[in-house]
């Protein structure tokens, strides 16, 4: 039986990336549907009752929601090829703690940074540096989070260096070298290269964004 | 010496009597008959261990296995369950698995927000927030569809992870005096909430009745007089 393997996305999420890079590496066929989210499809309804966002994986007809469920579920299934989670048992919860870190202390703060201003931007800004010095310090020498091989802490990473791209290069921000050099491993990837939209078009996205919230 | 009798004597447990995340990991290991030693920690005043081990957070609780640490109670009940497969908390089915872990993340993430929320707004924000936490109530009866436990016939880890709403809700209501969380709005919560706290092992890892109702009455003063 052909596995039917559908993700409702929305293409700038960081959510949604994760799940496209993770589906790439395992090398997974599937349909790509966008969601308009200001107009939400009745699939989306339906698959996601509870939270009404993507992403959402749906395998078989059955739903998968929350992009840290969904791509352990992708490395359970299809588990033959590219594992993401780390074979040693400590070293796969330091992953699930790392991942949860980013989702709790990241993600708001680099909302902020593209949404605030002024001041609230930069606390923001420090916030999002700080966590992000944080997780450099767990790479260590590794040319991955997950060591040799990249993974699932790198791939729940990754998709905020837009965040880091845009905001980092001011001289007040901390450099963080490891994470630069780490993030030109990563772009290097086909599969990463190809999840990944367009810098420009996310910019461009971020500023309609701003535009939106009236910001003066 | 045997490996377990070395494993059980390095499994240490940070945590605080009152916390809901902390008793969860005390029953999974229950649950799973592994010794440990229990650390009370007093969080006006962090031991420095809680601080090297949980730098990120400084928060409890916090499992050390054989010196290492591992923080954040989801990730220690799947770190749990890993090493110790007896009685097995998460399904080994992956659709379910990610099942159980969506409604573990939904509790932790959504539901205890919108309780405190509702526990303290007022007015108009009161009985939109209020409503709110009746949804995620009716998903949650919904989940539990005719089976004993979320785990089915047995305890499981969304089972573990909602004790905080079979014992703390109830109990929090109990000192506000309000009646929000009723039997009558939930009968298949409130049935689920009888069986799992008739369960021995459940009970010896609650907060003692009366010590946790006078905690939670003062925790409640404090906050009501830090917000006038």
């Amino acid at each position: 039986m052909a596995d039917e393997v559908i993700l409702l996305d929305f293409w700038p999420s960081m959510f949604g990336m994760r799940v496209r890079i993770a589906l790439a590496e395992k090398g997974v066929k599937y349909e790509y549907k966008e969601e308009d989210l200001k107009n939400k499809s009745p699939l989306l309804l339906q698959m996601n009752p509870v939270h009404k966002k993507i992403p959402v994986l749906i395998h078989n007809g059955r739903p998968v929601c929350e992009s840290s469920i969904i791509v352990q579920y992708i490395d359970e299934v299809w588990k033959d090829k590219a594992p993401l989670l780390p074979s040693d048992r400590y070293q796969r919860a330091q992953a699930r703690f790392w991942v949860d870190f980013i989702d709790k202390k990241m993600y708001d703060a680099s909302t902020k940074t593209w949404t605030t201003e002024g001041e609230e931007q930069e606390a923001a800004k420090k916030e999002f540096f700080e966590a992000l010095k944080t997780l450099e310090g767990q790479l260590g020498d590794k040319p991955f989070f997950g060591g040799d091989n990249f993974g699932y802490l790198d791939l729940s990473l990754i998709p905020f260096y837009y965040t880091y791209e845009t905001f980092g290069k001011s001289s007040i921000e901390a450099e963080c070298p490891k994470f630069k050099a780490w993030v030109k491993r990563c772009l290097q990837r086909e599969t990463i290269a190809k999840a990944l939209p367009d810098e420009k078009k996310v910019l461009e996205h971020a500023s309609g964004m701003r535009k939106n919230l009236v910001l003066e | 010496k045997c490996k377990t009798l070395t494993m059980a004597e390095e499994v240490k447990l940070y945590g605080t009597w009152s916390s809901p995340f902390s008793r969860r990991i005390e029953l999974a290991l229950k649950l799973k008959g592994v010794p440990f030693e229990y650390i009370e920690e007093d969080l006006s005043n962090k031991s420095p261990e809680l601080l090297k081990y949980n730098p990120a957070h400084k928060k409890i609780p916090v499992l050390v296995h054989n010196s290492k640490p591992i923080a954040e109670s989801q990730v220690i009940l799947e770190y749990i369950d890993e090493i110790w497969n007896n009685n097995p908390i998460l399904p080994q089915d992956p659709y379910q698995r990610a099942m159980a872990r969506f409604w573990g993340k939904f509790i932790d993430e959504k539901v205890l927000a919108t309780r405190m929320k509702a526990n303290f707004a007022e007015g108009k924000e009161r009985e939109l927030v209020t409503e709110e936490f009746f949804q995620q109530m009716e998903f949650l009866e919904n989940e539990l569809n005719g089976k004993d436990f979320f785990g089915g016939e047995t305890i499981g880890f969304v089972d573990i992870v909602a004790i905080v709403v079979a014992i703390w809700f109830p109990l929090t209501q109990e000192v506000l005096g309000v009646d929000t969380f009723t039997e009558e709005k939930f009968p298949v919560l409130f049935k689920w909430i009888r069986k799992i706290t008739e369960i021995d092992v459940v009970n010896e890892c609650r907060p003692p009745r009366e010590k946790h109702l006078a905690y939670v009455k003062a925790r409640i003063e404090d906050l009501k007089s830090a917000s006038k």
